[in-house]
């Protein structure tokens, strides 16, 4: 049986059934992990022998009568800046190379109450800061369906390795794009939630009033399902909102008819891929065939997503950064003369490029005389997106654009410019900024960047908070009616 | 661009020791960050206000209990120098 074709509630019926067990499944994915992971470079960490004692717990649950869990037994993997108790954590800095977190993640924790398996950690750019897998210290991951180009990121690891099925899913995170955007370039589903629907304790900070931690995986009703494990409300993260969590995945429905779809113009930028633009066209037209309503709106502060972005992230990274100081955990020097020293070496060996980049922006903008002119100015400018977005969606029930300008770029690209995330990402940060639901699913294929090579093209739907169903309805909707989302790279 | 004493300022309050290669490239990306950023002042933002909380939520408040946290040892494991069950750093005065 190939079990990566499988969907997760095909996966919950065989493992009901006892058609397949979990240390099976387990097994059979470290496999494909193993065969595949020395060519994609999408774990950072394979945790074979923890994965293979949670699948027994789980066999040993599901063989003692009663329902299962949701997710019971079904293996997974997480990017490597959830923190897993015992388990290395490193966010694929050196900094934290040694580091083997005291306590699990609030996520991680939810999903071990499921009686979950967990095979590995994966890659990512390191603390998440990137778009493209490249500013890892554990080397750059591959796109699956090209292994010269990047998967995107800054789940790099959660989107190839999805891809791939060397998992049926992950866990990935976004702050302004690192969800959508590698989904959309490995032809994955990704699933971007409400702020603060899902909680970011034992998350690695990276920029606290964006963060927000959600899921990779084969297929929108998949995401639905993970969606109503991992959201709620959570005590150790006083920014989660009090919302029940509805029953996404059975309340799902394909019906969109008179659904109001807006279009909106500054999605569709200058410069942008052709196929891209072609496939997302037609992704929009299909989603018209099944009776929802276009509607054309503009949202023209757009164009200052990523310049608001590019000041409140670093800003908020200065911030969060500041904790890694060689005394509690973590990389220290072995050359400092003094206390301030044992700081400033570490740090500077530990941090990779990009990382320092964004301190030393951030401490900048935040310094005395700037605060005012950059970290001000740019939180009301981010006022006006937020208001802009409030009054489109009086319009419109959800928005519909592409996930990324572009399909997958060749490797190397990313690591000289300092601002290719800015603009990678200039799609997915406006709607980060106002902490809104989407979800990136695959659309068609573009040829335009590579010989003849097909690479993934990702539509995204953006909802106002909190309306997850809505969004995964759309995506579900759309999944119904075309099977993008079950083309494979071949490997 | 900015200068090499603007850069290795900011590098010292954010507790950096850089090389001096470090210095030079960071004088050029960070000018380049902050062109990429100016036209922000072209933008009227009069009257608004800042955002502090996207989802509206004020004050979150719970009650100040103390709780035993069990995993002491897991926490210390993680230090690079301990003594007597403390962290170890260097002479501050």
């Amino acid at each position: 049986m190939n079990w990566e074709t499988l969907g997760l509630s095909e996966l919950r019926q065989s493992l009901d059934d006892k058609k397949v067990s979990s240390t099976e499944l387990t097994n059979y994915f470290l496999g494909r992990i193993k065969k595949q992971n020395p060519e994609l470079n999408a774990f950072i960490t394979i945790t074979e022998e923890e994965a293979l004692a949670q699948a027994k717990a789980a066999d040993d649950f599901i063989n003692t009568p009663g329902e299962n869990p949701t997710l019971c037994g079904i293996p997974y993997a997480a990017k490597d800046l959830f923190c897993t108790a015992g388990i290395r954590s490193t966010a694929a800095s050196k900094i934290l190379d040694n580091y083997i977190p005291p306590y699990d993640s609030t996520v991680i924790a939810k999903l071990k109450e499921q009686k979950t398996v967990l095979l590995g950690k994966t890659n990512m750019d390191e603390f998440a800061h990137g778009s493209s897998g490249e500013t890892s210290s554990y080397g750059a991951t591959k796109n699956p369906w090209d292994t010269s180009r990047m998967p995107g990121g800054s789940s790099s690891g959660s989107a190839s390795s999805v891809a791939a099925r060397l998992n049926p899913w992950a866990l990935g995170s976004e702050t302004g794009g690192s969800i959508r955007q590698p989904a959309s370039l490995t032809g994955v589903s990704g699933w971007k939630p409400t702020y603060g629907r899902v909680s970011r304790y034992g998350v690695i900070a990276m920029c606290s009033s964006t963060d927000s931690p959600g899921a990779l995986a084969g297929s929108v009703q998949d995401l639905a399902m993970i969606a109503e494990v991992i959201s709620g409300q959570d005590p150790k993260d006083s920014t989660t909102g009090a919302m029940e969590v509805p029953a996404y995945f059975s309340q799902l429905t394909a019906d969109i008819k008179g659904l109001k779809i807006g279009i909106p113009d500054e999605y569709f930028i200058d410069g942008m891929e052709d196929g891209v633009k072609q496939s997302v066209y037609e992704g929009i037209k299909e989603l018209e065939k099944l009776g929802a309503k276009l509607v054309r709106v503009s949202l023209p502060n757009t164009k200052y997503g990523s310049l608001v972005y590019a000041i409140v992230a670093p800003s908020e990274i200065s911030s969060n950064l500041a904790r890694y100081d060689g005394i509690r955990y973590g990389h220290v020097t072995g050359e400092a003369k003094d206390l301030l020293e044992v700081y400033s070496k570490s740090r500077d060996e530990g941090f990779g490029d990009e990382a320092k980049r964004r301190i030393l922006t951030g401490t900048y903008v935040l310094s005395a005389g700037y605060y005012d002119a950059y970290y001000k100015k740019a939180q009301k400018v981010r006022r006006l997106i937020l208001n802009e977005f409030e009054d489109v969606f009086k319009k419109v029930d959800v928005l519909a654009a592409p996930s990324s300008p572009n399909t997958a770029l060749s490797l190397g690209g990313a690591s000289k410019d300092p601002l290719f995330g800015y603009i990678a990402d200039q799609l997915n940060i406006p709607s980060s900024l106002a902490g809104l639901p989407a979800v990136s699913i695959p659309c068609g294929f573009s040829t335009s960047l590579s010989q003849g090579i097909p690479l993934p093209v990702g539509l995204q739907i953006m909802g106002p908070q909190w309306s997850e169903q809505k969004v995964f309805n759309v995506g579900y909707a759309f999944q119904q009616a075309t099977d993008w989302h079950k083309k494979r790279p071949l490997l | 661009m900015l200068t090499a004493e603007e850069v290795l300022k900011i590098a010292g309050l954010a507790r950096l020791e850089l090389r001096p290669d470090e210095v030079k490239k960071f004088q050029k990306e960070l000018s380049t960050v902050l062109d990429y950023v100016a036209d922000l002042q072209k933008v009227d933002t009069e009257g608004l206000e800042i955002v502090s909380s996207v989802t509206g939520l004020e004050n979150v408040q719970r009650l100040d209990v103390p709780v035993v946290a069990e995993n002491r040892d897991q926490i210390m494991e993680n230090a690079p120098e301990i003594k007597d069950g403390f962290y170890k750093v260097k002479a501050i005065l």
